[in-house]
């Protein structure tokens, strides 16, 4: 019957919308639950969330080992080029040539704070920082070095 | 107790004793329009931080925070960055409609502010036909929005003025009807007759369901004709930039801001009277020492405070829902509302005549 289905449409619209308006009033008779940082006041108390995207760094351990090996899967992944893969070949005790990171160079000028270089990453050697305080005087000092000097591939990742 | 008749018949009585009636007409019309001038910026001033603050809240943000305790006089240093900017007019503009239109729309929502009562005794104008007076007079500023969407010479004012028209044209009728079955409840247009009619109770809550429904077809109808959101079709901005107002700036945008939210007060206050009693306290029935006790709270802050908690429930809606499409909207319009305050109208007759109501 029509006049059964324009009732069903009307109560349906009316319901849905009354749901809607519960929703918005519940955010706003509970203040409490207010998501803002007031950034520059709570600089010492920054509570980001857990997948922030800063920057993008490289994690060493304490025998200053990562975990790069220098596979180039994040430089093909990035949209802008703002990684750059210098590689080297050590000598292993065998005497084989193996293949290994000399430089990890990210430009974090040109960085969108994707996070697809980390996706891409096949040993998690790459991921992204909380750190977003990025202001420098000179352009230069955006250009980084990730991986720290004299920095080995840890045992046992291919 | 305080009360703002004792302050009119004051000052009227003492201006007739002190000058010649002439004179004391024309001083009454220079108090009441500094009266009038006073209100608008204070409702200004008041209703944008009120929108920003209940936006913010909603959307779990702390909104304008800085100016002011509380970020309270964000409007204040609004108002003052406006004032400064200069007032652009296109070259490509119909320089004289173009200057003219914003005031046109603040002339309108001035006008509609005559008949309103703001407390027990006081008004500007007490006309015998206050609630046609009121639809006449509102929808008149359309024609200063399509003056501005014409004159502007850009194709997004004057497709946001097309909307415009066609949206008042039609939720002019659904508010209409869903007035006229409250008149047909009180039997008279004069807004202090509807007021003293509730006085053993709102209408909204004596006339049963039918009031209810006319209360929801009412607010949603004059949502649409104050051009809020969500059917903020004139000046959509991800579609219009700005709409009708996109090529005013400075002082002349800050009018169109003003009359919009002004012209939100007064369909409130239009609303506030009509189902929710206007001054009159909340009273129920016959319990005469409940009653009593609420005749202790001032009338005007009963007006206000009604009127108040409607503008809240309209910016709860904007910031609820998404906004319509042209067609949804016209849709909503013709199919719905419309149909549904004829029927309501005749079920209200018929509890007028039956005299169903409490």
């Amino acid at each position: 019957m029509f006049i059964v289905d324009y009732l069903k449409e009307v109560y349906g619209a009316v319901k849905s919308l009354l749901v809607g308006m519960n929703r918005t009033g519940y955010y706003f008779t509970h203040h409490k639950e207010i998501i803002t940082q007031q950034y520059p006041d709570n600089r010492e108390e920054l509570n980001l969330p857990e997948r922030f995207r800063g920057e993008v760094v490289m994690a060493h351990d304490e025998n200053n080992e990562h975990a790069c090996t220098g596979c180039s899967a994040c430089e093909l992944a990035c949209p802008n080029g703002t990684i750059k893969i210098i590689n080297k070949f050590d000598i292993s005790p065998e005497g084989k040539k193996k293949k290994a990171i000399d430089t990890f160079v990210y430009h974090l000028e040109l960085c969108t704070m994707c996070g697809l270089c980390v996706e891409a990453c096949p040993t998690n050697a790459i991921n992204m920082a909380n750190t977003f305080e990025h202001s420098v005087f000179n352009r230069g000092l955006l250009t980084k070095r990730l991986n720290n000097p004299d920095s080995k591939l840890k045992a046992g990742v291919e | 107790m305080f009360s703002l008749e004792s302050l009119t018949t004051l000052v009227q009585d003492w201006l007739n004793k002190t000058f010649p009636p002439a004179i004391a007409l024309l001083f009454e019309f220079v108090i009441v329009g500094v009266l009038a001038i006073a209100l608008f910026a204070a409702l200004g001033l008041v209703l944008v931080i009120m929108e920003r603050k209940v936006a913010a809240w909603i959307q779990i943000r702390l909104g304008p925070n800085r100016v002011g305790p509380k970020g309270m006089f964000q409007s204040a240093a609004d108002t003052v960055k406006l004032i400064m900017k200069e007032g652009l007019t296109p070259d490509g503009a119909d320089k004289f409609l173009f200057n003219l239109a914003p005031f046109i729309v603040m002339m309108v929502a001035m006008l509609v502010l005559a008949p309103i009562g703001f407390a027990k005794g006081f008004h500007i104008w007490d006309i015998n036909i206050g609630v046609l007076y009121v639809s006449a007079i509102s929808s008149v500023s359309v024609i200063g929005i399509l003056m501005a969407g014409w004159s502007s010479n850009n194709k997004y004012s004057l497709l946001g003025a097309m909307r415009s028209g066609a949206q008042m044209v039609s939720y002019e009728l659904s508010v209409g009807l869903s007035v006229l079955s409250i008149i047909v409840l009180t039997g008279s247009l004069n807004i202090n007759d509807i007021v003293l009619s509730q006085q053993n109770g709102w209408w909204l809550f004596k006339a049963h369901i039918p009031a209810i429904i006319s209360f929801v077809i009412f607010i949603i109808a004059v949502t649409a004709e104050t051009n809020r959101a969500p059917f903020d079709l004139s000046e959509a901005e991800s579609e219009l930039t700005a709409g009708f107002h996109t090529e005013y700036s400075g002082m002349k945008f800050a009018l169109f801001f003003l009359a919009e939210y002004i012209n939100i007060f007064i369909v409130c206050a239009i609303g506030a009277t009509l189902f929710l009693g206007g001054w009159m306290p909340f009273h129920i029935g016959n319990w005469e020492s409940f009653n009593h006790v609420m005749d202790y709270i001032p009338t005007f802050l009963w007006f206000f405070g009604k009127t108040f908690f409607l503008i809240f429930l309209i910016m709860w809606f904007r910031w609820t829902f998404p906004r319509l499409r042209v067609d949804q909207l016209l849709n909503l319009e013709w199919k719905y509302l419309l149909p549904i305050s004829m029927v309501n109208l005749i079920m209200m007759t018929l509890v007028a005549i039956k005299g169903w109501h409490f």
